[in-house]
């Protein structure tokens, strides 16, 4: 274990950071824009789970007696658009990759910290215009595809301001990717190699060139999609000539690398947890950077995999099929060495370590679906039903919000300098757990036996296995009670955390909690093995 | 080596610790062009589909002229050398040289500017006229855009080279540089457009 630290490491209060106003400026501090990224994807989360919530509840019965099938359209369209865009992808990006990648790479901040607070503050705006209009003319209702020409059809005012919307945190994304390639490959300290960098700097350099490479043929798709329904061009209009297909293509290009986006920080992330909390090596380190790398060059080239029902070609449905199935292989890599990195481990059973396993076995469900749901015969027969809803629920909730909760327990003594109450946090875990899988399991059934999904209204037969759904939904909404519970009493009287409470060997966890301003009292520590645990005791011998 | 403001930043917080890392603003823009491209990777991709599986309706029109873009074309190839000359004449101090390139390279630019509008003030179709119709003002729209950007910040970029007090010295040719690199990008992606949308 070789970890150079500054000698003169001393306790300079003067740069510890103060204030809780801060997180409301321009702040250009990496670590306040990543909590600002949290707090308000967090918030964002609370909407978009009520809006889920509000679904559920319509679903409980098979007439659409909660809310007007317009109503529920707006709801199903929004809590999409909120989950993807406001929560997850900014929390799983912009938050931990903020707070996180320049201590990896042994930075003071960011590549371009004016760029990052920019990209910040281009998502509060975008995320209160898309709520509030819902109160203008109603908000968009063609779900967050946006498929022509059911998007050109509906009310305009809606559709627009989704547009907009989706347009800037696009923006917000694209100057967060570029900030991230430019912060791992150019600002790592010098004698830190690419090789001996902590897997989520990995996974934030192959995400942040799906988002360069793929977010704006989605700004130019949706460019094209606004001047179809404001200055009524054809693009997209079969009567005006226009093809519908071509959206889906280019719609799919940006948006299924946008669930490699959302997932693989969340790869990243359980890379980071589960070495420090099983006590173990992580297994595996090269052959999970050439995951990740092949996951980024597969998720290039699979996304008419959504379109098989849109008349694609044979020869087309043929490449997808074998192209996606391929990604499999590398997801699968990562899978073993997650395993063989608890195999025989020193685990700690505590709430970041229970849910990271809860994303294991979940991601597996997920995953396994995902492989069905690539073959071509099976995908016609489940197209556009509960089955795909059940699937990616497990993918991007049983996924990657569980590692999102797990990333806070691990982090937060780290970012407050306070430990969270175990006790709360396992409950939230039960909850979370059981509610998510009693939510989201009998939908792979509901899905298998024709139910449509998008739709207010389902045949009575289905009623008492949508019923169980709900009521794991109400789990998963109560859930939300004991974390944040369990936050405010930690950061209030949470006990002292002191600067290494998991005897981490990552470099976020040689300064001090909450970390000074500039990250380091001296020289930033050179971290050759992220990794090394284990080694103290066969150094001892 | 180039000391960033973030790093100047640092030595006031902490005198102790006197870090300078290298300029990668280049690098930054470098992507961001390539995220650019990317936006016009799908314009193009959308207009080839068309062009393979949409075929223009009955009666309807969509024919252009080959002497005015070919003349853009021209016009924006040699903007590109004389930014280059601008750039060269700021290497060796001669700010007036530079700035009188500079000034000739935006002249180009929205000589290249009216040329476009001139053409879409004579060509027989309009933007809702049919599909093709659409994606070719699309195209030529964002890329118009682009250059109107680019005169703009070439237009900046030669008043900061101004003799007494301009910021842009052969010590500081970053601004300089990066507007370059975007005005050749400008420039490529002007070729490949020329040759998908009028040649092919």
């Amino acid at each position: 274990m070789t970890i150079s630290i500054d000698p003169q490491k001393t306790n300079n209060e003067s740069l510890q950071p103060k204030g809780w106003l801060r997180y409301f400026s321009f702040s250009l501090d990496h670590k306040v824009i990543g909590i600002q990224y949290l707090v308000c994807g967090f918030l964002f989360y609370l909407i978009g789970g009520t809006l889920a919530s509000a679904i559920r509840i319509e679903l409980a019965s098979p007439m659409s007696d909660f809310m007007p099938r317009d109503v529920y359209n707006q709801v199903l369209t929004l809590h999409g658009t909120i989950m993807i865009f406001l929560w997850i992808v900014p929390v799983v990006n912009g938050a931990f990759g903020n707070y996180l990648i320049p201590f990896y790479v042994g930075a003071r901040d960011m590549a371009f910290p004016r760029l990052n607070a920019v990209a910040f503050w281009l998502i509060p705006p975008s995320g209160l215009m898309l709520v509030a209009s819902y109160f203008v003319e109603g908000a968009a209702q063609a779900g967050w595809t946006a498929y022509p020409p059911l998007s050109i059809t509906t009310p305009q005012s809606g559709q627009i301001i989704w547009i907009l919307s989706v347009l800037l945190l696009g923006g917000s994304s694209i100057f967060g990717g570029i900030n991230f390639i430019a912060t791992i490959i150019k600002l790592r300290r010098p004698g830190l190699k690419l090789m001996q960098l902590p897997m989520y700097c990995w996974a934030m350099l192959g995400t942040s060139l799906l988002v360069v490479l793929s977010t704006p043929v989605l700004a130019g798709t949706l460019i094209l999609l606004s001047f179809d329904i404001i200055a009524n061009t054809g693009f997209f209009n079969p009567v005006l000539g226009g093809n519908v297909v071509v959206y889906q293509h280019l719609f799919w290009f940006y948006s299924h690398p946008a669930v490699y986006i959302m997932v693989l920080p969340a790869f990243g992330l359980v890379s980071e947890i589960l070495p420090v909390h099983a006590r173990k090596p992580l297994f595996g380190y090269t052959t999970m950077v050439f995951s990740i790398m092949g996951i980024v060059v597969l998720g290039l080239v699979v996304w008419a995999h959504h379109m098989f029902t849109s008349g694609t070609p044979p020869w087309m449905r043929l490449f997808f099929t074998i192209a996606t199935a391929f990604i499999a292989v590398p997801t699968g890599i990562k899978f073993f060495n997650w395993v063989a990195t608890l195999w025989g481990g020193k685990i700690s059973i505590n709430s970041a370590m229970l849910f990271s396993c809860g994303f294991i076995i979940n991601f597996v469900f997920g995953g396994i679906t995902g492989v069905a749901l690539a073959q071509v015969p099976f995908d016609i027969h489940v197209h556009d039903t509960y089955f795909v809803v059940a699937h990616f629920h497990y993918i991007v909730y049983g996924g990657t919000v569980f590692i999102i909760f797990s990333s806070i327990y691990h982090w937060f003594p780290k970012v407050i300098g306070k430990m969270l109450n175990e006790k709360l946090g396992i409950l939230h875990f039960i909850i979370t757990f059981i509610g998510f899988n009693l939510c989201f399991a009998p939908q792979h059934w509901l899905g298998l036996n024709g139910m449509p999904r998008r739709v207010a209204e389902y045949d009575p037969q289905f009623q008492f296995v949508n019923q169980i759904s709900s009521l794991g939904a109400l789990l998963m909404a109560i859930s939300t009670i004991p974390f944040l519970i369990n936050v405010f009493l930690s950061v209030r009287n949470g006990k002292n955390a002191g600067d290494n409470p998991w005897n981490a060997l990552t470099p976020e966890w040689l300064t001090s909690s909450p970390p000074p301003v500039e990250n380091w009292e001296g020289e930033a520590p050179l971290v050759e093995e992220p990794y090394g645990y284990g080694k103290e005791i066969s150094e001892q011998k | 080596m180039t000391t960033l403001d973030s790093s100047k930043e640092i030595q006031k917080n902490n005198s102790e610790v006197n870090e300078t890392h290298e300029d990668f603003r280049m690098f930054g823009l470098i992507t961001f062009l390539i995220a650019d491209g990317m936006t016009f990777a799908g314009f193009f991709a959308a207009y080839l589909t068309y062009k393979a599986v949409n075929p223009l309706p009955d009666g309807a029109i969509y024919e252009l002229e080959l002497p005015i873009p070919t003349l853009n074309t021209i016009l924006l190839l040699v903007s590109s050398a004389t930014f280059h000359k601008a750039g060269k004449a700021l290497l060796k101090d001669k700010n007036s040289d530079s700035q009188k390139w500079l000034f000739f390279t935006a002249f180009l630019g929205i000589i290249f500017l009216i040329c476009q509008l001139f053409e879409y003030f004579h060509l027989p179709f309009g933007l809702t006229d049919n599909l093709f119709a659409s994606t070719f003002y699309a195209l030529t729209g964002f890329h118009g855009l682009h250059v109107t950007l680019g005169t703009l910040m070439i237009l900046i970029i030669a008043w900061q080279s101004r003799i007494n007090g301009g910021r842009l010295t052969s010590r500081n040719m970053f601004p300089l540089e990066a507007v370059e690199l975007y005005w050749h990008f400008v420039d490529g992606i002007w070729v490949v457009l020329f040759i998908i949308l009028y040649l092919l």
